[in-house]
């Protein structure tokens, strides 16, 4: 089980053994870059060719690149201390959001911090996966009920907060980074079939407590060309840009769908529709692949860590960020509604791209840290 | 804590843990494979639907509006130009409060409620995003405020278009006409496409009437349009083909003199070169100016002409159904020659009235007292209303209709220009049919003079006087004289040839047209037409007339000049020259005044001798 045995057994690999000691995971490290570099590439194209918004963007990913490496050298042991100290002030965090905008009559996600602006609902996906891991790290597994209904609370209260805001997207994403901890805690089965069932039985009470514009997006999934001049047409020009873009593509600064406006938003959420038009299906392929590489990686890293903390950590990490691409290439593509989620690392934006690096930088922690965390 | 640690089992959680792991891992596979499959559908299954909608969102057809044909006269003065023009147009879509904009504009451009009225008209038959314009034609001092305040109204822009302009507008819109908008009738009735882009037609006149030939062809700009319909960029160009340039009979310095000879006095002026039916000369006193009307005039200034005792608005030439009066006598003469009523020499003696055998109506003659023995000649001359009497009885309607109907009285004279009327050949089946009442004795006896039921507009009086000129030889009057196409191929209207006006005997021609030249130079007995002035420098051959205008009853016995001028006959006057070899016929209606003789001198002196002190 010692890290040292593993070095011992490979004593050619001195490299490897230098990756170590800086923390950081080289596959890891370059399967980001490349979607960096890809991301920037679209993104060019789809911010119609504007050199001061990829700066920008570049700027950022340096940043949070750096704050990555950073995250990635602190050892799993001190987020074990910290963590309930953080989710203590993230959730102080996230009510105060909610009274602000209560008090601004209207929605609010933002947290104006002077300096920048700040949205605490992302800081959460990372936070209550950290809080949920480090709450089972000394407990048996799979939990017991009275661990199961704490760790439910630790993860459904941000969830329900964050949709109040109201943000459904991020909700969702809390609820999954919450949610894959339990899984792979060994929840059983035959509660999580149990909660399937009720969470698609409980489908008209939720209807009934959403906004309206949440309803509609529902209903526009359901059937894109019920308004294919409102919320439909998102989706419809979407897939015209993507289909329009056959094996090959129409060439990068070539889409028509992007470049001529009739795709919204194609810098920010639908920015893979851009791509799916310039790149065609091998481009679309070749991007999600290596976002899978980085999913694949994170397993690994998951499977090879030492502590209870620190794989279900890595696991919740690396299945949240399955699922924010799923389910962004799954709305953009017309199999999932639209839900208003960036795709990581290569949308245009700051907070989500930052919140996906820091937890890059915890998996290379883990994979870097061999303690029994 | 140690405590518990013993109690967990790490061999059994990392085994659950890899098992869970592994279970995700192929959940991921399995939802990116759901991914990889979506993908390959739409991108490979779907691409040609999803080709062609994405084409269909980013092509648009724009029509481009050809230029309209110019119009010159005979010898190639310009009579009708399109002449660049700025004009304040508002994008609907690109406006985000429409109505503030426009009260806005409004203020700043002093524009009057029909302007307004206009452009919200005009917005619903353009798609949103399609400038629409509010005021054309700025003048230099509104372009500059225009630019200065920009700023103020998004959505509002200044566009250059071609506009008609008509430079001597007032002297030829009774020919001209003018264009128009196009509204939403004329619309349904020409060709769609070919008018997608045409903010104008013609709607009076030649504009209307050769519209066909003037439009021209629409051409068409593929371009790639965003979602906002805005162009992005040009990818094919089909450049429209201008209209024809439509080159017309008219002289524009008789026209002129025409116009300048009736001066203050209403009427209308019409001349035909008698070799080929060409109408030289279609006037219509006082006219109007065409450009008023081009982008709409506005309510109070049309109905300032529309109310005008003058009534500019009237076309007298073509439209006008006088009495063709006393000038009808030459066309009766012939009549009673070819059917052998007369000779040349048959005379009678003329109380100053007449009346049917066992019938107490008395027809008077004009002049009180009458003219004696008058023969044919003299008839004519002095215009011995008694004579025709005669005549007209001896004819009968059928023989009298005959002779008219061969000269084409009473149908259109197909000069090409739609708004002609007909005027009026009237028949014992005519009058049952339109007025239910039988033709009497009386109804025959005054069409020998010109007068009841009997109606001729100016053009057709000027025709039949050419075909008089001719010696019977009908050329149909026409305006068009050639089109010339965008490429440069002429056409040429060839002159048309009725059914020509057949006498046994050519002499009766010159028995009535000797009678014609006495109206002006005949001292004893006094011709008619003696106004017409002394020694023209060309002989001429004419006609007066006097149409009677229904008045009160007690005027009837009044001196002409003692009445109310509105209440005054009509003067007619037709005539051509030179006798031998005619050159022009022509035919003037002077409203209630009696100078028409004066204004043919003019005009007939512009023609033939230009110079003289007359014109």
């Amino acid at each position: 089980m010692s890290s040292n045995n593993h070095f011992k057994v490979n004593p050619k690999n001195m490299l490897i053994q230098f990756w170590y000691n800086i923390h950081i995971d080289p596959l890891l490290l370059i399967t980001i870059l490349m979607v960096i570099g890809v991301g920037l590439l679209i993104l060019f194209s789809a911010g119609s060719q504007s050199l001061s918004l990829l700066y920008r963007q570049i700027i950022r990913f340096g940043i949070a690149l750096i704050i990555m490496l950073v995250f990635a050298q602190i050892p799993p042991r001190k987020y074990y201390q910290w963590i309930p100290t953080v989710f203590a002030f993230g959730m102080v965090l996230l009510v105060s959001v909610l009274v602000i905008g209560h008090i601004g009559k209207g929605a609010q996600r933002w947290l104006n911090l002077g300096i920048m602006r700040f949205q605490p609902s992302e800081i959460m996906k990372l936070v209550v996966p950290m809080m949920i891991a480090r709450y089972l790290h000394d407990k048996t597994l799979p939990p017991k009920t009275k661990d199961l209904f704490i760790a439910s609370l630790i993860f459904l209260v941000p969830t329900f907060l964050t949709a109040k805001q109201p943000d459904l997207g991020t909700a969702i994403m809390i609820a999954c980074s919450g949610g894959f901890v339990l899984l792979l805690a060994g929840l059983s089965w035959r509660v999580i079939v149990a909660f399937s069932t009720l969470l698609i039985t409980s489908g008209p009470i939720v209807w009934h407590f959403m906004h309206t514009y949440q309803k509609n997006r529902v209903l526009t999934f359901l059937d894109p060309e019920r308004d294919p001049l409102g919320s439909g047409y998102h989706i419809i020009q979407s897939k015209i840009a993507i289909g329009s873009g056959g094996v090959f593509g129409r060439g990068w600064l070539e889409g028509t769908q992007s470049h001529l406006q009739f795709l919204p938003e194609h810098a920010t959420d639908f920015i893979f529709a851009v791509c799916g038009e310039e790149f065609g299906f091998i481009g679309s392929m070749i991007l999600l692949l290596m976002l899978l590489a980085i999913v694949m990686r994170g397993l690994y890293i998951s499977a090879r860590a030492q502590g209870t903390f620190s794989r279900l950590l890595a696991g919740s990490i690396t299945l949240t960020f399955f699922v924010s691409f799923f389910v962004n290439i799954g709305m953009v593509t017309g199999i999932l509604p639209v839900v208003g989620l960036p795709l990581p690392l290569v949308s245009y934006g700051g907070t989500s791209m930052l919140i996906i690096l820091i937890g890059m930088g915890i998996l290379m922690s883990i994979h870097t840290h061999r303690k029994l965390f | 804590m140690t405590r518990r640690l013993t109690l967990k089992n790490y061999d059994q959680e990392t085994q659950l843990f890899t098992k869970r792991l592994l279970v995700t891992a192929l959940l991921v596979g399995l939802l990116a494979t759901g991914l990889i499959a979506r993908l390959f559908y739409l991108q490979i299954i779907q691409h040609g639907k999803y080709t062609t909608l994405s084409i269909r969102n980013q092509m648009a057809l724009i029509p481009i509006e050809p230029n309209r044909g110019l119009i010159y006269d005979r010898n190639g003065v310009l009579l009708a130009d399109n002449v660049p023009s700025f004009s304040l147009d508002i994008i609907p879509a690109r406006v985000e409060n429409l109505n503030e904009t426009l009260s806005a504009l409004q203020k700043q451009f002093t524009l009057d409620d029909d302007t307004i009225k206009l452009f919200n008209k005009h917005r619903h038959q353009h798609r949103a995003f399609e400038p629409v314009p509010l005021k054309m034609k700025l003048t230099e001092k509104e372009l500059a405020l225009f630019y200065v305040n920009q700023y103020r109204y998004p959505g509002v822009i200044i566009s250059a278009r071609l506009l008609r302009h008509y430079p001597e507008g007032k002297y030829f819109s009774t020919a001209l006409g003018y264009v128009g908008r196009i509204n939403e009738r004329e619309m349904n009735e020409v060709d769609h496409v070919n008018y997608s882009a045409s903010n104008y037609i013609g709607k009076m006149g030649v504009e209307r009437s050769f519209e066909d030939e003037l439009h021209g062809v629409v051409g068409y700009r593929q371009a790639e349009v965003n979602a906002s319909g805005e162009v992005a960029r040009i990818l094919k160009q089909y450049d429209p083909i201008p209209g024809d340039n439509v080159y017309l009979t008219i002289d524009s310095n008789l026209q002129k003199a025409a116009h300048k000879a009736l001066g203050s006095m209403r009427g209308a002026v019409v001349a035909i070169k008698t070799d080929t039916g060409e109408v030289l000369a279609l006037v219509s006193h006082p006219s109007y100016d065409p450009n008023l009307f081009i982008n709409g005039i506005s309510v109070k200034k049309f109905q300032s002409l529309q109310n005008s005792p003058n009534k500019p608005l009237y076309n007298r030439a073509l439209r006008g159904q006088y009495p063709p009066a006393s000038t009808i006598k030459p066309f009766i003469s012939l009549g009673g020659l070819q059917d052998n009523v007369i000779t040349p020499k048959t005379a009678i003696h003329d109380p100053g009235w007449f009346n049917i055998p066992n019938n107490q109506h008395i027809y008077r003659d004009w002049k009180y007292g009458g003219h004696g023995m008058v023969n044919l000649k003299n008839a004519i001359t002095v215009s011995c209303d008694t004579y025709f009497y005669h005549l007209a009885l001896n004819l009968g309607i059928n023989r009298i209709d005959n002779i008219l109907g061969q000269f084409g009285f009473g149908e259109k004279t197909f000069v090409g220009l739609s708004e002609e009327l007909p005027g009026c050949l009237p028949s014992p089946e005519w009058k049952m049919h339109n007025q239910h009442q039988h033709w009497y004795i009386g109804d025959t006896i005054i069409s020998g003079i010109g007068q009841g039921l009997m109606l001729a507009t100016p053009l057709q009086l000027a025709s039949y006087t050419a075909t008089l000129a001719n010696r019977g030889i009908r050329r149909r009057p026409y305006l068009l004289m050639k089109t010339v196409k965008p490429d440069g191929h002429i056409e040429q209207t060839m002159p048309i040839e009725d059914t020509p006006v057949m006498l046994d005997k050519p002499e009766y021609w010159e028995t009535v047209i000797d009678a014609m030249q006495q109206v002006i130079i005949s001292e004893h007995p006094k011709g008619t037409g003696f106004r017409f002035g002394l020694n023209p420098p060309y002989t001429v051959a004419a006609k007066t007339g006097t149409a009677q205008i229904t008045r009160p009853k007690k005027y009837e016995t009044m001196r002409e000049n003692d009445i109310p001028k509105h209440f005054r006959s009509h003067s007619l006057f037709i005539a051509f020259a030179p006798i031998k070899d005619p050159k022009i016929a022509v035919a003037i209606v002077v409203e209630n005044d009696k100078l028409a003789p004066i204004v043919a001198r003019k005009v007939m002196d512009a023609y033939l001798a230009p110079g003289s002190k007359n014109t």
